[in-house]
Order: structure tokens, then C-alpha cells, then sequence
């Protein structure tokens, strides 16, 4: 039977900006305080997965029309890409950099190519996240 | 002013504990399965955002760290506490739990009934 099940949907429009952006926070927060890219991915994922409860697949298909399989592959690029970026300079293999930049807005920075490894984890834990509850909710 | 912020501390944790504990023995002895989430929702609800509060102005106030995740915490219970409650409730009456025998009034029902008229079910 088809309810109407207006309250569901409105509170998970709301709850996901919170969810997602409290991912993002454990994202960037990771190098300093508990958090980085695997809790990250799974936070984000878990946000998608409640729009999907709320709206049903195709909706949210439509919303986010991501291939998720391509987003596993952009993160193992982008981690091997890090990983192996220091072979061409020189370096052993996962050798990272890091330098105190002064940007613009967020004053003195500490940029470091571990961020952008953790950037590849995170990608490869939402896109295998969202491939299997799609796989799985997709068969009838 | 130490001893101030203690016992803010003190009042809301031992206010959310009192809450969470009704809740507890509300859901051991309310009758049927709407009164118990009746109970269990609301009580505790507010009970683990007295506790959080509590924490919040200890590590503010004592410790001189401000923490808002745990804002976030509340505000986000706050919303999801009652609608997770209220789709509990919502899913087992349409799964056909039947309210206590002492309840006398039941506006959900007709409404029930007129959806699956329209949607012509059974």
C-alpha cells in the first residue's frame, strides 16, 4: 500500500545536508583528531542510503546520476597516483610531502599529499559502499 | 565559577539520567506498543540531550574546550529522535498492531481505509 509519508521525506532533506557535511568535517579532520577517509566514506554513504530509504532508487538515481563503479576506479587511481608520485622525484614508494602554505582566506595551512591519498580511500569506501546497497536493492 | 559549573554539570546530567530512567521504566510498563514508544521516545530523547548538554558545558567550562560536535549531536537527536519514533509507530499499525483495549479513539483508521479504497486494495 502506498502512505504518505511526507514527514519521513522532509527530515531526511534536512538530515542529509547535516550528515554530509559532518562527513566532510571527519574527512579534514582526520590527520589531528579521530576521523579520515574510511569513516568519512561510510558517513557519506549512510547519507545517501537515507535519501534512498525516504525517496525510493530511481529518484535518488536521478538526484545523483553517479556511476559508482567509476568512482571506485578514481579513488584506486588517485591513491596509487599519490603512492607513486614520489618514485618520479627520486623517492622511495608512499613517500609524502608536506609544506606551511599562507592561503588567501584560511591563513597558515599545512597541506600534505596524505590528504589526497586519504581522498582516494574515501572515494573507493562510498563508491563500493553504494554499489553493493544499490546491487542489492536493485533486484526484484 | 568552578564550582557554578559544576553544578550546572551535576543538574543536567542528573536531570538526563532521571529521564532516560523513566523512559526505561515507562517501557517495562506501559500497556501496548504506542504508549511504550509514546514513552521511550520522548523521555529519552530529552534524557540523552540533558546528558550531551551536561558534557558539553563540562568540557566548555572546566576544561576550556569548546565542542561543537556535540551540539550538532543534540540538534540532530532532537530531529530524528521524534520522526524515527513516529515511522516505528506509523509502520506497525499498518502492519496491524492493535492498540490497547482501553483506547477509544482512533483517527488513523478511517483514514486507512480511505486510502485503500482509492487505491483499491482488497
Amino acid at each position: 500500500m502506498k502512505v504518505n509519508n511526507v514527514i519521513l521525506q522532509f527530515t531526511a532533506k534536512i538530515v542529509f545536508f547535516i550528515i554530509f557535511f559532518f562527513a566532510v568535517n571527519i574527512f579534514f579532520a582526520g590527520h589531528y583528531t579521530p576521523g579520515g577517509g574510511f569513516v568519512g566514506g561510510l558517513v557519506t554513504a549512510s547519507a545517501i542510503v537515507l535519501l534512498i530509504i525516504a525517496f525510493d532508487l530511481n529518484t535518488v538515481q536521478k538526484l545523483l546520476p553517479i556511476n559508482y563503479i567509476f568512482v571506485v576506479a578514481v579513488g584506486l587511481i588517485l591513491s596509487l597516483g599519490t603512492a607513486s608520485f614520489s618514485m618520479f622525484v627520486g623517492q622511495p614508494f608512499f613517500t609524502h610531502f608536506f609544506d606551511y602554505f599562507y592561503l588567501p582566506l584560511f591563513g597558515k595551512t599545512s597541506l600534505h599529499t596524505a590528504a589526497l591519498f586519504d581522498l582516494g580511500v574515501y572515494l573507493v569506501v562510498v563508491g563500493v559502499t553504494m554499489t553493493i546497497i544499490q546491487t542489492i536493492g536493485e533486484d526484484e | 565559577m568552578t564550582i557554578l559549573a559544576n553544578i550546572l554539570v551535576v543538574f543536567f546530567i542528573a536531570a538526563g539520567l532521571l529521564f532516560t530512567v523513566v523512559a526505561a521504566i515507562g517501557i517495562i510498563r506501559l500497556p501496548d506498543l504506542y504508549s511504550r514508544s509514546h514513552a521511550a521516545s520522548k523521555s529519552s530523547t530529552l534524557g540523552v540531550m540533558c546528558i550531551l548538554l551536561g558534557v558539553f558545558f563540562h568540557f566548555w567550562l572546566n576544561e576550556g574546550h569548546f565542542n561543537p560536535a556535540i551540539l550538532l549531536g543534540v540538534l540532530f537527536l532532537f530531529i530524528t529522535g521524534p520522526v524515527g519514533a513516529h515511522i516505528m509507530g506509523r509502520s506497525s499499525y499498518i502492519a496491524g498492531v492493535k492498540p490497547w483495549s482501553g483506547t477509544i479513539r482512533d483517527d488513523l483508521k478511517n483514514e486507512l481505509e480511505r486510502m485503500k479504497k482509492e487505491q483499491n486494495i482488497k
